[in-house]
């Protein structure tokens, strides 16, 4: 009886194989220093004569470079795992970001309502109706324009990670608002606001908590299209800089070998980035399933 | 009964289980018997979980899966429903059973006019044409006592009160001429003036077409007016069962006993109602420390004015920008002036929408008013108030399952309030004194370790009580306290209410729509209807002496057990 009802409680199987998918990219990331064959960052450690090796699984591999190496002689293998590295903690931080800022806006607007709310959520309609990509696009050119090139170099990262977040936040900042309000009629936050407890303090201490799991299912969510839009930036050469590269900047970099037969330069990293966002994906679904309050009865 | 007609529900044995996850089951009806003759209302009661509904549910094929009937048999006017499959196949609701609900609210579909409701199930389950049906629809109409029966039938659900609401969904249920009407809780969303006008229906309604009701409620008052026979629930099983007048008056069984009792009656006042008593060593303890902590306000009299209301307006709705436009305002409180004295229970009474909860949120500050002023304890009350008078006038919530955070610990609800205003130096102290809540209020100092969900709506009306509690209130505001609660439950809150009064010298603003238990709880009383109030007095001379007419209705209106003696001379008398 009791492994049923443990078999009845466990996801299905695309679920734990997207789960494990996670893990392992998790695992190769943050220990990538130690996996990589070499360094992509050191230019020591690579050299020209290496240039375009086909995977080691065609003709004319080499067994030193599992997928590959590129137009510079770096080993695929290595510059995939930086590159994740680099594209996960972009995502990342642009989710947190996102999260933070449309949290606290959407909780004050949802609890003050009025012209509070009214400003708040205008100001987010205003955004939203400017594409994402385009935005993200205008503050990395602005900031390469009045920066630099040594400063966009440094905080290239953080640049990004501003301009993805610059538009996520309103999606947060809507959701958490509408549960805020549900929250705010109920009577323990009347209760809390009888008993004379600082708005703030109602705010963080009794509000959030409750609506707290609909921001986390955002965020899986969020999290696949946040390393998508850094790869399109990268991609579009507004992102990551090709010594530094995320997985969008090795797909820019292969686009340019497509047509010489180099196809592998491209393939190898979007086909990580695919997985990467599909596993993503499939955990948020999920999620978004197990917290949606109508189904929650079964 | 004389008549050889075949009873028209006969259930013999009904059992009905849930198979639950961990794999044992839930017997939610057990084997229990049950005749209906026609032109029988035959109540079935019981609090919260007796299994009432189910009973209800599985005569109208509305048992929820995996629910199933596992033994029994039932049969309709005669005819035996196949009940294998566990479910009541055989049933078609509408032609054979007619269903009133609890809400007519949402139990019209808002859109459709009344005319294509009423006719809908004609069309779908007798052979008759279009024009038949409206004919039918319009007589149905008429028969439920609906004005202007011609208009009505276009009108929509929320062109409609909700008496007359309610007035639509019996013409549902009659509309396929069924022998038996379900009738799950079909007053209790409404308002007694409006309630009693529906079990009037009803009563005449069952005479006049020999329709057989099973009336599942949980109000005692409704039983003893309408009921012919009542079966008394208790977790599945039936406790008692007979004619009304007997159950009602002599019950047999013990439990029928203690539920009948527990009653608030309308017009004696007791000094305590006659449930088991929760004091125990630990609360008598635990409520001595409360009463040693409350002595703060020692230096004020018993019977100085604590809170003086006059001239309270409270306007709801926006205000027009546009300047020279009419702004849309609803007036929900107007001119209200009343004082509440210390030591005082002060109840506020009056139907749904008369204004009493938003003079309440006024007073407690969640509300603003718009003219008018409040005085508390020498301040007065605005927009912006100090700690100190936030802390002395505390708010005990209607609705027992939202009035805890789901996501904090009992205890952590209850100290919070307690270290805000620093009346513990540390956390530990304020679990201390958060334990001694819990079990002055009749609560194991060990339950503040858990989350509010594992709790009766009984208990976590409590622990709302004891967070209440945790400022050392020298007022506190009771919005609806029992309302949401069974009987047994409210009997036992209601004395906890009277204790804490005694022993804290609290004051307490009483508000309730239900006149027995105003006059258990109450001092004073004022009558309110549309905002204003139209009577207020002692309790003993409102409740024996009504001056205002509205007053009177009230009184006359509100259901009550005792009245079945008279109800039934006159019953008999009207079915001769």
């Amino acid at each position: 009886m009791a492994w049923q009802s443990l078999l009845h409680r466990l996801p299905p199987v695309s679920v734990m194989i997207a789960g494990l998918i996670l893990a392992i990219v998790v695992v190769l990331v943050i220990f990538a220093p130690m996996i990589a064959p070499m360094d992509p960052r050191d230019v020591s450690s690579y050299s020209l004569m290496d240039m375009e090796i086909p995977p080691a699984f065609m003709e004319g591999g080499d067994s030193r470079f599992l997928l590959g190496t590129d137009n510079q002689g770096r080993d695929l293998v290595s510059v995939i795992l930086f590159g994740l590295r680099i594209s996960i903690l972009i995502g990342l931080g642009a989710v947190l970001f996102a999260a933070a800022v449309g949290v606290v806006l959407g909780l004050i607007s949802g609890f003050f309502g009025g012209v509070v709310d009214s400003i708040v959520m205008r100001f987010a309609d205003v955004l939203v109706s400017f594409p994402t990509i385009l935005v993200a696009l205008l503050i990395s050119g602005i900031a390469r324009a009045q920066l630099s090139a040594d400063t966009v170099l440094l905080w290239a990262p953080v640049i990004l990670i501003f301009a993805i977040a610059v538009n996520e936040w309103v999606q947060y900042a809507r959701t958490v608002r509408a549960s805020t309000m549900v929250e705010v009629a109920r009577d323990y936050v009347r209760a809390a606001k009888v008993i004379g407890l600082p708005s703030g303090r109602i705010m963080m201490r009794h509000i959030l908590p409750n609506v707290m799991s609909s921001v986390m299912v955002i965020s899986t969510i969020n999290l696949a299209g946040a390393i998508l839009t850094e790869a399109t930036l990268s991609f579009l050469g507004a992102g990551m800089p090709p010594t530094y590269p995320s997985l969008g900047t090795l797909i820019r970099i292969g686009n340019q070998f497509l047509f010489s037969g180099l196809w592998w330069i491209a393939v190898m990293p979007a086909a990580v980035l695919v997985i990467l966002v599909l596993a993503v994906n499939v955990i948020g679904d999920y999620l978004r399933d197990r917290f949606n309050p109508k189904l929650m009865a079964r | 009964m004389t008549n050889t007609s075949p009873p028209v529900l006969d259930i013999r044995n009904l059992r009905v289980e849930y198979p639950l996850a961990n794999g044992s089951t839930l017997t939610a009806v057990k084997n229990i018997d049950l005749t209906i003759q026609p032109g029988e209302i035959h109540a079935l009661v019981g609090e919260s979980g007796a299994g009432k509904t189910t009973v209800g549910n599985a005569l109208m094929g509305l048992l929820q899966a995996p629910g199933k009937i596992v033994a029994g048999s039932i049969s309709i006017a005669g005819k035996p429903i196949d009940v294998r499959t566990g479910r009541t196949e055989g049933i078609i609701p509408g032609r054979d059973v007619g269903a009133i609900f609890q809400d007519p609210m949402t139990s019209l579909n808002p859109l459709f006019t009344v005319e294509s409701q009423l006719c809908e199930g004609m069309l779908t389950h007798l052979n008759i044409s279009g024009r038949e049906a409206r004919a039918r629809a319009l007589d149905l109409m008429k028969a439920v006592g609906i004005p202007e029966p011609e208009r009505r039938l276009g009108s929509y659900p929320h062109q409609l009160s909700g008496g007359q609401r309610q007035r639509v969904v019996i013409a549902t249920a009659l509309a396929c001429d069924p022998k038996l009407i379900v009738a799950d809780e079909p007053t209790t969303a409404l308002d007694v003036s409006v309630q009693a006008q529906i079990l009037k229906l009803i009563r005449e309604l069952a005479d006049a077409r020999g329709v057989g009701v099973l009336l599942v409620t949980h109000n005692m008052g409704v039983v003893a007016e309408i009921a012919d026979r009542v079966t008394i629930m208790q977790n599945g099983d039936v406790v008692e069962s007979g004619s009304a007048l007997e159950v009602l008056t002599a019950p047999k069984a013990p439990y029928a006993r203690t539920l009948i009792s527990a009653v608030p009656p309308i017009d004696t006042r007791l000094e305590r109602l006659p449930v088991p008593s929760d004091e125990t060593k630990t609360t008598r303890k635990a409520r001595d420390a409360v009463r040693r902590n409350s002595t703060k306000g020692d230096t004020a009299r018993t019977g100085d004015v604590i809170l003086d209301v006059r001239n309270l307006c409270v306007e709801y709705g926006r205000h027009s920008l546009i300047p020279g436009r009419k702004a849309s305002v609803f007036k929900a409180v107007k001119d209200v002036s009343f004082d509440v004295r210390r030591g005082e229970i002060f109840g506020l009474v009056g139907e749904s929408g008369c204004g009493k909860t938003t003079v309440a949120n006024t007073i407690a500050g969640l509300v603003t008013q718009s003219s008018g002023d409040i005085d508390f304890q020498g301040t007065a009350l605005g927009a912006r108030r100090g700690k100190s008078v936030r802390q002395s006038l505390q708010m005990v919530f209607q609705d027992p399952y939202s009035a805890l955070n789901p996501r904090l610990r009992i205890n952590a609800t209850i100290a919070e309030p307690i270290l805000f205003y620093n009346l513990a130096s540390t956390a530990e102290q304020a679990r201390q004194d958060a334990r001694t809540l819990l079990e002055a209020v009749g609560l194991p100092a060990e339950t503040g370790t858990r989350f509010s969900h594992a709790f009766s709506g009984g208990q976590r009306q409590r622990i709302a009580i004891a967070r209440a509690l945790g400022p050392r209130p020298s007022m506190l505001i009771c919005d609806e306290p029992t309302s949401a609660l069974d009987v047994s439950v409210q009997a036992q809150l209601l004395n906890l209410l009277k204790d804490l009064r005694d022993l804290a010298g609290l004051s307490m603003l009483f508000i309730s729509h239900d006149l027995a238990v105003i006059r258990q709880m109450c001092d004073r009383v004022a009558v309110m209807k549309a905002g204003e109030i139209v009577e207020l007095a002692d309790t003993e001379t409102l409740f024996t002496a009504p001056k205002h007419d509205y007053t009177r209705e009230l009184l006359r209106l509100a259901p009550s057990l005792d009245r079945i003696l008279c109800n039934e001379s006159n019953a008999t008398s009207l079915r001769r």
